[in-house]
């Protein structure tokens, strides 16, 4: 007995111990990440943690490093690809030690951007120059820079909607669903796949969010509005995906779906559609070089709704790349990241926009540029707020979940109506705004 | 064991100062050392101990008193703030229904691992082969098996064409729905947990005498009889330590479900849920505090447990 006591103390002692030093040191406030005035002068070695573990094995990153010591000849850079990067990164940023340049993991604060990196300049010079600025900007500073901007979509498969008869690209959800179904009557084709197993993919569908309205406030409207009210973006985006699939044009199984089993599928026309964005254009025609079909054959169009005539796409950015605002090289970390967004080459050989303002758009977008699809660039003032409300309200927009409860009411394996679906996500998001405000 | 204990400290004595206690009489020089030295044993083992099941459950602790996020340097004590809200959310604790399944599916497991292992235990062809085929699935990693009966659950995968060999309709999607994709995950739980059980009922009941089975048939007890009187009572606190784990291995479900479904259609658990509150909506703070209750629950049913069926020595002779 009188062990166990002892032992029960001393578990007590610990977690006294243990409150006391898990308030984590990160006090380093305020530094600045300058671009060096001479490019062949930077020395220093950096490690920059990625998420692209595919472009770290097969070299690519290398050959960029390569090309970037042309110019920078004394600066070493060192690759640190992460398989899960959210998971692992998070925990490295509770230590100094991660990395010198990294991309801004999503479960950082803004408010904490300060604390953690540092900053490449203020809002109104780098706005003049990139896009995205204001996804990374606290206090007129600006923290990251995406190398990449994308553009959510339809991936499709041009020949099977041309064999079920559909050239146009649909203007409405109802006209989308009258070609989904065209096409499960003539084909063989899976009308729309989920990749519900998947998860993210089911994300994705947060991208309509402002292509329904055109609206470049649209975030601010999820801040400060109900996501679901009657013709949000939101809830016409939701609506059509339950449509789909209540209308039986998904997958038979979503539950046992398989991302990368999916890609070959969509290049073989066994798949016809699927919600995601431009990023994926590259994955999905390298899956038809292999599976020998023709690459051309993988198509992009934007969400079936138009204003004034015209569709609208939203840009948005990838992870922002950042200094770490502990690193011992932030003038060679920065110098990477210039080198990077602007020189590299990346967001051309990914066939995706680049963040400079005035660079020409990529040639996947280039139907989009012939038939007068707006790009829109959101404001993203209100962004982190969003994502508090999010968090807070545990409805998770920018998590599966109730993407996956959406996808289980339409085909029947949950109770319940869609219209109350949409209005409890209404509530919980009003009250966990509620919250946050008082 | 003693003696060579003594033999080991003997070198150490009275030359060497043994701490503080130097001028204390002679003979408590080495009786201080003795006294020391299964602890030098336990060091390394103790160390681990503390900093990798102690230090971070005294850290979980203290984190369920806060509102962390799980990277933000900064944190504020909100007291009870969590244990609140976790108890007044009674959907928190919904997920438990599915712990349902996996109780039902254990006890399947415990019968079944008790069947097989009285009759291996016997003298029965290919014994050996079969009690490998049984222990077998439990050495494969958890994550492998949820891969693999992904692709047995498929459309079309491996348990339709094997039904469909025997003219079973097959077009059935397994984990489609909550009751059948929570039965299929509790299957996947028994095919894997069973080589476990298995593997202790057989060593309990071979630690059982030779002599009292020959005793019983002399006697003319049929099978069903020696197991009755035997096996059972002889094996019953490794029968009632089973029954243990595998109660509060249904509470705390993880891994199957979490690769296979991630939680989808109704087959969320609580240890699903809880990580999903610290690592999606990171509510680091709510979720330690969820754990600290998950904890309490599997402390609280053990207890009951034995209460109800208190640990008796055996005695068979």
């Amino acid at each position: 007995m009188n062990r166990r006591k002892a032992l029960a103390g001393s578990i007590a002692v610990l977690a006294l111990l243990a409150s006391a030093c898990t308030g984590t040191g990160g006090s380093a406030k305020g530094a600045d990440a300058k671009a060096p005035d001479d490019p062949s002068a930077v020395k220093g070695s950096i490690t920059v943690l990625t998420h692209r573990t595919d472009l770290v094995q097969d070299g690519t990153m290398e050959k960029y490093a390569a090309e970037f010591n042309r110019t920078h000849p004394g600066v070493k850079v060192e690759f640190d690809a992460l398989t899960d990067y959210e998971g692992e990164v998070k925990i490295r940023m509770n230590t100094e030690n991660y990395g010198d340049v990294l991309m801004i993991p999503a479960v950082i604060e803004k408010k904490d951007y300060p604390r953690f990196f540092a900053s490449l300049g203020s809002e109104a010079e780098r706005a003049a120059r990139y896009r995205f600025t204001d996804y990374a900007t606290v206090d007129g500073k600006v923290y990251g820079q995406s190398p990449i901007g994308v553009v959510p979509g339809f991936l499709y498969n041009k020949k099977v909607w041309s064999e079920a008869g559909v050239t146009d690209w649909p203007t409405t959800p109802a006209e989308f669903l009258d070609d989904l179904r065209a096409i499960r009557s003539k084909t063989d084709a899976v009308p729309y796949y989920t990749n519900f197993k998947d998860m993210w993919p089911l994300t994705q569908w947060t991208n309509v969010n402002g292509s329904v309205g055109c609206d470049t406030g649209a975030t601010t409207a999820l801040a400060e509005g109900d996501p679901w009210a009657e013709g949000a973006d939101l809830r016409v985006g939701d609506t059509l995906l339950h449509d789909i699939v209540r209308g039986g044009l998904a997958e038979k199984d979503p539950t046992t779906t398989n991302w990368e089993a999916s890609k070959p599928k969509l290049a073989k026309g066994e798949i016809a559609t699927m919600w995601l964005g431009s990023w994926a254009v590259v994955q999905m025609r390298a899956a038809a070089e292999q599976a020998g079909t023709d690459p051309a054959d993988i198509a992009f169009m934007p969400f079936p709704a138009r204003k004034d005539g015209a569709f609208c796409a939203v840009t948005s950015p990838d992870y922002q790349q950042a200094v770490n605002v502990h690193s011992d090289h932030k003038e060679a970390a920065r110098a990477w990241i210039d080198w990077f967004t602007d020189k590299s080459g990346y967001a051309a050989a990914n066939l995706a926009l680049s963040p400079l303002k005035d660079a020409p758009l990529p040639d996947v977008l280039k139907p989009y540029e012939e038939r007068g699809v707006k790009l829109i660039d959101l404001d993203d003032t209100k962004g982190g707020e969003v994502k508090t409300i999010d968090n807070q309200s545990e409805v998770g927009i920018y998590k599966p979940d109730y993407r996956q409860e959406l996808v289980d009411l339409a085909r029947g394996a949950r109770e319940g109506g869609l219209d109350d679906f949409f209005d409890d996500l209404g509530e919980r998001w009003a009250e966990a705004r509620d919250s946050l405000g008082s | 064991m003693a003696d060579t204990t003594r033999e080991a400290a003997r070198p150490v004595p009275p030359a060497a100062p043994a701490g503080p206690k130097r001028a204390a009489p002679a003979p408590r020089g080495p009786r201080l050392s003795r006294r020391l030295t299964p602890w030098l044993f336990l060091v390394a083992p103790l160390a681990l101990l503390l900093t990798f099941t102690y230090a971070p459950i005294a850290n979980m602790i203290a984190y369920s008193f806060t509102d962390w996020d799980g990277v933000s340097p900064e944190l504020s004590y909100t007291g009870t703030g969590n244990y609140t809200e976790l108890l007044t959310r009674s959907e928190l604790f919904e997920v438990f229904l599915v712990s349902g399944y996996y109780l039902v599916a254990s006890v399947v497991q415990i019968v079944l691992a008790l069947y097989f292992a009285t009759v291996l235990s016997f003298d029965v062809r290919f014994r050996h082969f079969f009690k490998g085929v049984l222990f077998f699935p439990y050495l494969i990693n958890g994550v492998a098996i949820g891969f693999v009966f992904l692709y047995f659950f498929q459309d079309g995968g491996t348990l339709d064409s094997v039904l469909g060999l025997f003219g079973a309709d097959t077009d059935h999607a397994w984990l489609g729905t909550p009751f059948s994709a929570n039965t299929s995950l509790a299957g996947v739980s028994v095919w894997r947990y069973l080589g476990l059980n298995f593997v202790l009922f057989l060593g309990a009941i071979q630690s059982i005498p030779g002599e009292l089975y020959e005793a019983a048939e002399i006697d003319g007890a049929s099978r069903w009889h020696q197991f009755r009187h035997i096996i059972a009572p002889g094996i019953k606190p490794v029968l009632s330590l089973s029954v243990i784990l595998s109660v509060s291995g249904s509470l705390s479900v993880f891994e199957i479900p979490y690769i296979m479904t991630g939680g989808a259609t109704g087959t969320e658990t609580f240890v699903i849920q809880t990580v999903k509150l610290a690592f999606q909506f990171n509510k680091t703070g709510l979720a330690s505090a969820a754990a600290v209750v998950l904890l309490l629950i599997v402390l609280a049913v053990t207890w009951v447990q034995r209460r109800i069926v208190p640990d008796e020595k055996v005695d068979l002779v």
